[in-house]
């Protein structure tokens, strides 16, 4: 029986799954806004909300944690100046999950994660949509 | 091994399956544009959930 297996698999072995959720997790504090599926989305906002979490707490160890998770540095100082100061008032829930359309092609059930206190525009629903133009 | 001991009719064989067959998707009106939309998800038609912008739709 399946107990005490919690998470999702995604049909890739560890290092391909972490290299996912980690790429995942860096484009989504990078663009505060991506579209992806409904179970990744679910599977990466605990740890997008954890590093926002080390990003309030803005010590060196905390960066250092940070930077051994996400995969570009510029997207670590962002977090670290610009957006863990926007959620200081609050505690958790940092994100937000809407579930939109079935994707085209395997009709994947698709969601938009972004971070509630979003300021970016956004630059990749402008590229996808290119891409359902064409 | 179990087996049949008799063979279903074909009555008997499509009755079992009188109850096989699609649901209709339960669907509800996008507050803002009165479309027609999946419940708890964003409205594809005018990109809105809960009065707030999720998806940009382009014009056509």
């Amino acid at each position: 029986m399946r107990h005490a297996c919690a998470g999702r698999q995604f049909g890739r072995n560890t290092g391909h799954r972490k290299a996912l959720l980690r790429m995942l997790v860096t484009a989504l504090l990078k663009n505060e806004k991506i579209e992806t599926t409904v179970a990744k989305a679910k599977e990466i906002r605990p740890l997008a909300e954890k590093m926002i979490t080390l990003g309030k707490r803005g010590d060196l160890h905390a960066r250092r944690q940070a930077l051994s998770f996400i995969q570009d540095e510029i997207v670590v100082r962002g977090l670290f100046v610009d957006i863990a100061p926007r959620f200081a008032a609050r505690n958790g829930g940092y994100t937000r999950i809407v579930p939109t359309r079935q994707r085209m092609g395997d009709a994947a059930p698709m969601a938009v994660i972004e971070l509630v206190e979003r300021q970016k525009k956004e630059a990749a629903a402008s590229k996808t949509e290119a891409k359902q133009k064409s | 091994m179990a087996n049949p001991k008799h063979r279903h009719s074909k009555s008997r064989r499509d009755k079992r399956r009188t109850h096989k067959h699609l649901q209709a998707p339960s669907l509800t009106l996008c507050p803002q544009c009165q479309e027609v939309k999946k419940p708890h998800h964003a409205c594809m038609s005018c990109g809105t959930y809960n009065s707030r912008e999720v998806v940009t739709v382009q014009q056509i």
